[in-house]
């Protein structure tokens, strides 16, 4: 097992190598410069002051030698300064990361919480009106634009009503408040952006659940257990579900590296300054550093997510042997 | 009357005099209250000399100052300078400062900051976009603390008003690497506003110079609100969760012309500094012809884009200066929109349908050509289908392509694959254009990209910078406007307009050709109507 875990990690050191080497060079062969500023020229800026400015970043060097350069940094854990504003790289990604996986937490959450009892339920009452109707319902909000869905919430519950605040993740006057007061405040504010993308990832889940009970409800086991004459819930609860939950459970797995990803349209309509938007408005500015470190960072947890995957695999079921 | 009737008159009068000071109290200036301003974009750092961006200019100009600014007119005015003299010859410019100016943290202001900035602008190893005003100056001379001397290579009249560059603290950056200071998230200036925080994809928050050097800003707080989605963002205004951004056309027009926002919020409408134009590439054989320029003028109607892309609010372009500048030249007029003039002009081009398809033809050649233009602006795309469609009927065909900025820049513009392009240029108050005009600013990543040469211009484009004069200097822009607008090396289009929205509990807002913001320190909110206490 120990020797295993350490030939999978040298290979994954290989393989998380050949990914930055690839996504160094697709994001350096894409058009653009971090020089060509915002969107609009600005005739104060001369062409001698861009080429400065290009020279000071390294970028007039040949590709390689920008990419050597910053793999000498990686090693030592340095994703290096962003352009656009010459912070750390790590500074930067470090304070986006909690917000966005508060949210993303919260909302699989809620979408377990809810999608799990939808698919079950469905299941066992197969075909009914109840089945059809849970079906159109997360169909709904798979098919609703998110952007549009928010934008509405916000204008009715936001403006019209007052009932919640409309956007951002915290009010204006959070430094004063007290501990207690702070949670809410956020809660407060978080409560639509997680209804809204739990609402929108709720089809998934539940449709999953619901196959997979269906699934193990035609099993034999369960027809012998009904056959011994054990009460419906003992059947559906205790032999069915257990066994029901597996796919689902591998379906959480692939997601972890989605936890931490973010997403730019939500962020940006919610005003939450998350991973998502700090991700997009670096490809925009073509900020290299911070892509990358985004980039690497993503691939890291993928990778080890998957190794995780395959470990936890043996662990759980006796016929997967790792050599 | 007896004295006690008198003394009692006089009494009432006091009386309903302190009265009438108290009901005013209430609706005049006092200090107290809070702004939030709304925008989609976040600052990118505050030192002032690597700022490049919209949003990280808006709060320098709050927190720093220059050493001179333009007034609501538009005219340049002392800031931290008390007054400034320009020797005979233009070589020299001698600033007297303001004395007793003290930087946020209680330290003097004196020439010394100055010579500071003014060594890290020119400084190669500062990234700063801005050197290019100040590569011209032979060197700087700090006479004693309020007095310094520049000394100019050539005479060079943009210069004054390049000192408008907000000045930065020797005594804190001496020592820092200005490119990676902290600083550039905490800091200190000598302006009506000071740093207070800054929360990443957030909000940055100032709070009023009690000591500011033009007097206390009434209003106590700004808080700048970043809301990257414009929906949203016309959703907190809604709200009244913010009290001062900008519209777009259709906002201004349709979506606030209702009772609540008549009511809670005042709207201003006046000239932007700027201006869209369709620029050719004159290498083009194409566009060689100044007569197909001028037909291209005479086929589009300039109203009607107005009218269809920015809803009426905005101007006809003529040229390339501000409006309400002095450059500006109002004799140019724009040509009227006719389309026989503008056939009959290709045809004396040599241009004509010869194969009957509706599409004009010279040697062979169909009159076709690709409009490029900058994804993310939907008002270039509108304008630039209304092209399409205007020049179908005098028959050019015209196809439209959009592209990412970055990508549209480096690919395209600096290497000029381009038959025409839809842009816009926002422009420095400063009339000098001669890195989009001069014919010598053609190489890759330049300007002039359109590649314009003309010989008379290029010698005004000088002379406009060795004369101070402000008369001298409008006689010359005057004449290159006229040039320009006869050479039509860019259909210029229109100017729109700046849309403002502010909640209306602010008062002492005036409109100027400097727009509104040039007062803002004197803004204020009756103690009455205040929404954010302290």
């Amino acid at each position: 097992m120990g020797r295993y875990i350490f030939k999978r990690i040298i290979g994954l050191v290989i393989l998380l190598l050949g990914i930055t080497i690839i996504t160094f060079a697709v994001i350096h062969l894409a058009p653009g410069k971090p020089t060509d500023l915002e969107t609009q020229f600005n005739p104060k800026v001369s062409l001698e002051a861009r080429e400065r400015i290009s020279h000071l970043y390294g970028l007039d060097k040949p590709l390689p030698v920008q990419y050597i350069e910053w793999l000498k940094r990686l090693i030592k854990f340095d994703f290096g300064v962003s352009f656009m504003d010459s912070r750390p790289v790590m500074e930067k990604i470090l304070e986006r990361i909690p917000v966005t996986l508060a949210i993303e937490l919260a909302s699989m959450i809620l979408i377990l919480l809810i999608g799990i009892p939808i698919g079950i339920s469905s299941a066992v009452r197969e075909g009914s009106f109840y089945d059809r109707s849970m079906t159109v319902f997360v169909f709904i909000g798979f098919a609703v634009p998110t952007f549009w869905l928010s934008l509405v919430l916000m204008d009715f519950i936001g403006v019209r009503w007052g009932a919640l605040p409309i956007s951002g993740i915290k009010s204006l006057e959070f430094e004063k408040f007290g501990f207690f007061e702070k949670l809410i405040d956020v809660s407060r504010h978080l409560i639509l952006p997680v209804a809204v993308s739990a609402f929108g990832s709720l089809a998934g889940i539940s449709r999953y659940m619901r196959s997979s009970m269906l699934n193990v409800l035609k099993q034999d086991y369960i027809r012998t257990a009904r056959a011994k004459g054990l009460r419906e819930k003992e059947v559906l609860y205790k032999h069915a579900l257990k066994n029901a939950l597996l796919p689902i459970v591998t379906i959480l797995g692939l997601s972890v590296p989605g936890l931490i990803g973010g997403s730019v349209i939500f962020e940006s309509i919610f005003s939450i300054p998350g991973m998502g938007r700090l991700f997009y408005e670096s490809v925009m500015a073509r900020d290299y550093p911070v892509i990358m470190g985004v980039l690497v960072i993503g691939a890291v947890l993928t990778l080890l997510g998957n190794l995780l995957a395959d470990v936890s695999y043996a662990a759980v079921d006796p016929r997967i042997k790792l050599e | 009357m007896n004295i006690l009737q008198k003394i009692y008159a006089v009494r009432l009068r006091q009386a309903a005099f302190l009265f009438a000071i108290l009901f005013l109290l209430g609706f005049t200036a006092d200090y107290g209250d809070t702004i939030v301003t709304g925008s989609i974009g976040e600052p990118r750092t505050l030192v002032p000399i690597l700022a490049s961006d919209s949003s990280s200019g808006a709060i320098c100009g709050l927190i720093f100052n220059g050493l001179v600014k333009y007034d609501k007119d538009l005219n340049i005015t002392g800031d931290l300078a008390e007054r400034w003299d320009v020797s005979q010859d233009g070589l020299q410019i001698t600033f007297y400062l303001k004395k007793g100016v003290k930087w946020h943290d209680g330290a003097l202001f004196t020439s010394q900051d100055v010579e500071f900035t003014y060594k890290s602008l020119i400084d190669p190893g500062v990234r700063t976009p801005y050197a290019g005003d100040f590569q011209v100056v032979k060197r700087l001379e700090v006479i004693d603390d309020y007095t310094l001397k520049v000394y100019y290579k050539e005479p060079f009249s943009p210069g004054l008003a390049s000192w408008g560059m907000n000045i930065m603290p020797k005594h804190l950056l001496e020592k820092e690497d200005l490119n990676s200071t902290k600083f550039a998230r905490n800091p200190i200036g000598t302006g009506p506003y000071k740093f207070k925080i800054w929360k990443t994809g957030e909000r940055l928050e100032l709070e009023s110079n009690h000591d500011y050097f033009e007097g206390r800003p009434y209003i106590d707080r700004y808080i700048y609100r970043i809301i990257p989605d414009t929906a949203t963002l016309f959703l907190e205004l809604r709200g009244q969760a913010v009290d001062y951004t900008s519209l777009t056309p259709i906002q201004f027009r349709r979506q606030t012309e209702t009772e609540f926002f008549k009511k809670n919020f005042q709207r201003f409408n006046f000239p932007s500094f700027g201006y869209t134009y369709m620029g050719y590439n004159l290498k083009d054989p194409k566009f060689k012809d100044i007569k197909v320029r001028q037909a291209i003028n005479y086929a589009i109607n300039k109203e009607e884009i107005i009218r269809g892309v920015l809803l009426g609010l905005g101007r006809v372009s003529t040229g390339p200066f501000i409006p309400e500048s002095w450059a500006y030249n109002k004799n140019v007029k724009p040509f009227e929109y006719n389309p026989e003039k503008a056939k009959a002009l290709l045809k004396e081009a040599g241009w004509e349908d010869q194969d009957r398809d509706g599409i004009l033809e010279k040697d062979g050649l169909k009159f076709s050509f690709t409009v490029i233009t900058n994804q993310g602006n939907d008002e270039r795309k509108m304008a630039v289908e209304i092209i399409q469609r205007r020049l179908k009927e005098v028959g050019i065909e015209v196809k439209i392509k959009i592209i990412e900025w970055s990508a549209f820049v480096s690919e395209f513009i600096n290497k000029r694959r381009f038959e025409a392009v839809l842009l816009g240029w926002g422009l420095s108050l400063d009339p000098d254009m001669y890195d989009i005009w001069h014919s010598s600013k053609t190489r890759e990543g330049e300007f002039n990209f359109v590649g314009y040469s003309n010989e008379e211009v290029d010698r005004l484009l000088l002379e406009g910078r060795r004369v101070f004069n402000q008369e001298e200097r409008r006689n010359i822009y005057n004449r290159i406007h006229e040039i320009l607008y006869e050479d039509q090396p860019y259909l210029f289009l229109f100017v729109p307009d700046a849309l403002p929205v502010l909640h209306k509990r602010f008062k002492g807002v005036e409109v100027a050709p400097n727009g509104i913001g040039y007062n803002f320190i004197k803004w204020f909110v009756p103690s009455s109507e205040r929404r954010y206490a302290r």
